[in-house]
């Protein structure tokens, strides 16, 4: 076997993925502040205001890498799911699950900073905008996602289950856009879009990258943080938890 | 063949003993669509503006509520896992029960469409198009709600978690429902939703039992 594949064998059991996972989740999480405060400095202070818009524009820069975070989270549940639905691997069913409640955070902070930017932009808090709702009803499917999962007392089943919805969830996003850019474009004349990143000036850009890569090293402390906690939750009665920490409890 | 025939007349035989049931779907769309006008005045202009889209949506909700009953009482009694076991394919199953359901359940509603659409002073010329438009969603919602069901059978209470799910996997069906009638209305091209709902519907009818039996066994190990 390659050292790769070794390497995910062994992280996969239970009692390697927890060490893995108490040994990174704190750097993670201090390189990702760090990380945050240079982006937030620069998005706040260092850049220069927007000609248009002004002030309001610095709003992007929390917007912005938290939609990409909410839909790279769901992508990410959605095959940890599909591998621990057909490998059966326990440990990628429950980052399955951790994702779940930080991918929602994600999409409430992209709809609520994208509704507190549309008011003094477009003038309205709401707009039946295609992105606007597949981003919504992307919400909605979160908290599919954790419902099913706290409803259902067998934690195995229950994992099982909600990893299925996941699957289905990702391949509905798409339809669920696409169908509302269609029926969109045929209601309105006009259309609204977001800024893309791409058309920003090079001098502007720099602090969106920085917080783009804080938020995902901030979803890997946290995925990391909360998998372990499912972890030992489930296998609170093996004898490697009470071989490790047992004198504390 | 032999046994899904067995499976339907079991199934029919079933829901003709509970037949007053049947009529709940229907009387719950008639108080939604009572409800409108009673909240948005009677007017009728403005009643027949939103009446598709009423119809749309009481039809939804309608069908969200029986959801819960496609694999329910077969669970309780335990013939679910009898069905498991039998050597027939287990989507077959589900076709058949899927199909059963949507002909106790949405069958009735879209007899009752006129009559609601009446109620709602729909433009008589769009009657056809919602009936077509609804004809297909409800077949669209039974095949999607079928996976989710199967998903929530473990869980006692499921009524407000099953609307969580099956909702936003609805969405592109009542978008393009919805909106061909609408736009129907504007005089606007509509039979493009029609055939992209069709296309949907082929796509569903070949993964939706597979899909529902796959969730089902999750569901029941």
């Amino acid at each position: 076997m390659n050292k790769l594949l070794l390497w995910f064998n062994q992280t996969g059991s239970p009692a390697r993925f927890d060490a893995f996972a108490q040994r990174w989740s704190t750097p993670s999480f201090v390189v990702a502040l760090v990380l945050m405060a240079i982006g937030i400095y620069g998005a706040l202070l260092a850049v220069p205001a927007d000609y248009k818009q002004g002030d309001s524009f610095r709003i992007l820069y929390i917007h912005v890498p938290a939609a990409w975070m909410s839909l790279m989270i769901f992508v990410i549940m959605a095959v940890q799911s599909a591998i621990a639905l057909i490998w059966r691997i326990k440990i990628c069913e429950l980052i399955a699950m951790a994702s779940a409640p930080i991918g929602a955070v994600f999409t409430a902070i992209t709809l609520i900073s994208g509704a507190v930017w549309g008011k003094p932009t477009w003038g309205t808090w709401w707009t039946w905008d295609p992105r606007l709702t597949s981003e919504l009803v992307l919400l909605f499917l979160y908290l599919g996602v954790i419902g099913l999962y706290n409803a259902i007392d067998d934690r195995r089943a229950a994992g099982r289950a909600a990893a299925f919805l996941a699957i289905i969830g990702v391949v509905n996003v798409p339809i669920v856009h696409f169908a509302v850019t269609w029926w969109n474009t045929l209601h309105q004349g006009e259309t609204i879009r977001l800024i893309g990143p791409s058309k920003m000036d090079s001098s502007m850009i720099w602090p969106l990258l920085v917080l783009a890569l804080a938020t995902k090293l901030w979803y890997i402390g946290s995925v990391l943080v909360r998998t372990r906690v499912l972890n030992l939750q489930q296998e609170s009665q093996k004898q490697w938890v009470l071989d490790r920490y047992g004198e504390s409890a | 063949m032999r046994e899904l025939r067995a499976l339907l007349s079991r199934d029919l035989g079933l829901m003709w003993q509970k037949r007053s049931d049947a009529a709940q779907p229907m009387l719950f769309a008639l108080m939604v669509c009572v409800m409108f006008p009673l909240a948005m005045g009677s007017e009728p202009a403005r009643l027949a503006q939103s009446a598709s889209a009423v119809i749309w949506v009481a039809h939804l909700l309608a069908g969200m509520l029986v959801l819960d009953n496609l694999y329910r009482s077969d669970f309780e009694d335990g013939s679910l896992e009898q069905l498991l076991l039998a050597p027939v394919p287990l989507p077959m199953v589900i076709a058949s029960k899927v199909a059963v359901h949507w002909l106790t359940t949405a069958l009735p509603l879209l007899v009752l469409t006129p009559l609601l659409a009446q109620l709602l002073f729909l433009p008589a010329h769009l009657l056809p198009i919602l009936m077509l438009s609804l004809l297909i969603g409800s077949l669209l919602m039974s095949l999607i709600g079928a996976i989710v069901a199967a998903l929530t059978l473990g869980i006692r209470r499921s009524g407000l978690l099953l609307a969580l799910m099956a909702l936003p996997m609805y969405v592109p069906v009542l978008v393009f429902g919805a909106g061909s009638v609408w736009s129907a209305g504007q005089g606007l091209p509509w039979l493009g939703a029609i055939y992209l709902m069709c296309a949907g519907l082929v796509l569903l009818t070949v993964l939706a039992p597979w899909a529902a039996a796959s969730a089902l066994r999750l569901a029941l190990s």
